[in-house]
């Protein structure tokens, strides 16, 4: 066990290209990290670049005190998942978890006691002589956590572990690979490109994005307090909503109508009080069926609904925003990665908004909706660069 | 799909009478016939072979299918002749270390053209097979005047070291293409469990190759064991003579008397341990010569 430093860490490739840019982390003794980013953020380059995989072009790593930037994998005393579980086909699962201990020159009696206390844990007891081609998804990737856990090193690094199990099995190992890292109180370093694994894991979880770090913090404290557009985008599901506005004075121009900017808006507000555009970002919970809540404070306004989406507990309500659209670059490459760009728009100047209402609401697709937008929790961005204005 | 509600449908089952499994149609005859007729024509100089090895003086020169006294006297003359069993002896050293060598050194080549970044991989590999294009006569005459100059003529080091060079290339183009094949995630599992690289490849990698090594092996043993041309033209005597070439130099009785016999019954002997392991490998030899050219 021991806390992971990356100072200023860098990966450059021969023809020049940067896939890490000098990003810093410290990651806590014990801590359960997780890097999360739209695929090719270079999330799993600074993975394999703590494991040794791959080499450091530039900056510092410290693992427990040391610099090991020139240490081979096996002098690190770190154990990785990968994401196809590398499990040695030629090996019962037995001498797969046993096999590092194997190299450690541990005596058998030791190896067999530690590789049953992991089969233990894992509920693996009864297929530790069978070979991994014989076994499902979810005990392969069980055996590969067993070949991690065994070792007890100082680190545990799990290169996207979940993505090749069905959804559900997804789930149930979610909280399996929690329950395992609170346990054993291990460091650990979590690189995936689902926001719900990095929401639903991490103690802290740091957003990456183009070989730099967006922002680290707590789950919550990303999801409430987003930096910029970017984190903002990505963290969340259904992801959110995002529309241009206007502060002028004490009030706010939305596509939907203008209302005054709430106290709790303002408190946190930047700048100089003077008139300007502002990107407008509200999650989707944010709304609500003016009819299921009419006392709820807000601004009201009425909505076409085109697509109602019922989710049995809740129900998400699509309506399109007419000269809703934002142009940015952090929100282009958000629906890039997401294909989302690639869909047909219905118009050129609107911008189709998702909304969650009570699951007892009355919207129907097709029909106008009242709804009733609680303003007091909206976020607003810096339409150049994309910075929060109402971050602390 | 017929087949399948056949138990729904036993009465129009049992009408039909010529109701066949549809999904194996039957051979046809005469595709049987074709068969049997290759068979035949390929194993019956081998027959002929194991025949004239079981007849002796004025039998030779008959035709008969059968042996008209059957004899082993052939087989018992061999096997008191020094020069026989010295050169087969030769033969299996010759052989096996040539297997070996070819297998470590070119395991090695295989993985660093597998593995490595490097510029021109594929030239490398081109270069490295065209030398098993040349004509081996071309090459006999300069390495008998090389091994005289260097003392490595009539050797068993001199005979291994030729055989390398053919089968070096096929080594090395066979186990290519399968550690291609094997996951770089399990090198880098194994890295991250303790191993250097060396005890990766030892114990990941190459139990993993175990096909491609096994074919590549058996390739290598039987074409050093069969090799004729180079092992006449390098050996003088029993020293490093092998067995092909030793069968050149058998002798009659008389000046005159062809040893016919003798000559079939010696290479019965030698066709014999490559039967076995290719009966043995068969299964091996075919997936190792298909594995890597198609991804499966």
């Amino acid at each position: 066990m021991a806390e992971i430093q990356l100072q200023q860490i860098t990966k450059r490739y021969p023809d020049g290209t940067e896939a890490v840019k000098q990003i810093s982390l410290d990651i806590a003794d014990g801590e359960f990290m997780i890097l999360v980013g739209p695929s090719g953020c270079g999330k799993s380059t600074a993975l394999r670049m703590i494991a040794g995989l791959e080499e450091i072009s530039d900056g510092d790593l410290i693992i427990g005190g040391e610099r090991v930037n020139d240490l081979a994998p096996r002098d690190r005393d770190i154990a990785m998942v990968f994401q196809n579980y590398a499990l040695y086909p030629h090996m019962t699962v037995r001498e797969n978890m046993g096999f590092a201990l194997k190299l450690a020159k541990e005596d058998s009696g030791e190896i067999d006691k530690r590789v049953d206390e992991a089969a233990r844990i894992l509920d693996l007891q009864d297929h530790l002589e069978r070979k991994p081609a014989n076994l499902s998804g979810g005990q392969r990737q069980r055996v590969a956590m067993g070949r991690a856990i065994v070792r007890s090193p100082k680190a545990f690094l799990m290169d996207e572990p979940l993505s090749n199990l069905d959804a559900k099995l997804r789930v149930q190992m979610r909280t399996e690979v929690s329950r395992i890292q609170k346990r054993l109180e291990t460091t650990t370093v979590y690189v995936t490109h689902d926001q719900t694994e990095a929401m639903t894991l991490g103690d802290r979880v740091a957003v990456m994005r183009g070989g730099i770090i967006q922002q680290v913090d707590s789950p919550k404290n990303l999801y409430e307090r987003p930096e910029n557009l970017f984190v903002a985008g990505f963290i969340g599901s259904p992801s959110m909503n995002f529309l241009p506005g206007r502060l002028e004075g004490d009030s706010i121009k939305l596509p939907f109508g203008d209302t005054p900017i709430p106290d709790e808006v303002r408190a946190k507000l930047k700048g100089d009080g003077k008139a300007r555009d502002v990107i407008v970002g509200v999650r989707p919970e944010h709304f609500e069926d003016a009819i299921v809540e009419p006392d709820k404070p807000g601004l009201r306004f009425s909505a076409p609904v085109s697509v109602v989406e019922s989710m049995g507990s809740e129900l998400y309500a699509y309506f399109e925003v007419e000269h809703g659209v934002v142009d940015s670059s952090d929100l282009k490459e958000l629906a890039a990665d997401s294909g989302l760009q690639d869909l047909p728009r219905q118009g050129d100047d609107s911008q189709q908004v998702v909304a969650r209402l009570a699951a007892a609401s009355s919207a129907k697709a097709g029909e106008h909706a009242e709804m009733v937008l609680d303003t007091r929790h909206i976020q607003l961005f810096d339409p150049s660069g994309g910075k929060s204005l109402t971050a602390e | 799909m017929e087949a399948a509600s056949i138990p729904a449908a036993p009465e129009r089952a049992g009408r039909k009478v010529k109701r066949r499994d549809p999904a194996k149609p039957r051979t046809p005859w005469w595709l049987w016939l074709a068969v049997a007729a290759i068979v035949v024509f390929c194993l019956f100089p081998f027959y002929w072979l194991v025949n004239t090895s079981l007849k002796t003086g004025a039998d030779l020169s008959t035709a008969a299918l059968v042996p008209p006294s059957p004899t082993l006297e052939n087989y018992e003359a061999i096997f008191q002749d020094a020069n026989f069993t010295v050169a087969l002896k030769n033969s299996a050293i010759v052989a096996l270390v040539t297997t070996a060598l070819s297998l470590v050194v070119g395991s090695f080549c295989a993985y660093a053209l597998a593995r490595l970044k490097m510029k021109r991989k594929f030239l490398i590999l081109a270069i490295v097979l065209s030398i098993s294009t040349f004509p081996q006569i071309a090459i006999a005459a300069p390495i008998f005047k090389l091994w005289r100059d260097v003392g490595l003529y009539n050797t068993i080091p001199g005979l291994v070291i030729p055989y390398l060079t053919f089968a070096l290339p096929l080594t090395i183009y066979i186990l290519t293409s399968f550690f291609k094949e094997i996951p770089k995630d399990l090198e880098e599992a194994a890295l991250v469990d303790g191993a250097t690289n060396f005890e990766a490849f030892r114990k990941v990698v190459v139990p993993l190759a175990a096909p491609g090594l096994a074919t590549a092996g058996i390739l290598t043993f039987i074409a050093a064991w069969n090799e004729f041309l180079l092992a006449i033209t390098l050996t003088s005597s029993t020293n490093a003579r092998t067995v092909p070439a030793a069968i050149a130099f058998f002798t009659g009785a008389t000046q005159f008397e062809q040893p016919l016999g003798t000559i079939s019954a010696a290479s019965v002997v030698i066709s014999v341990p490559l039967i076995l392991l290719v009966l043995l490998f068969q299964k091996r030899i075919v997936a190792g010569l298909t594995a890597g050219a198609v991804k499966g």
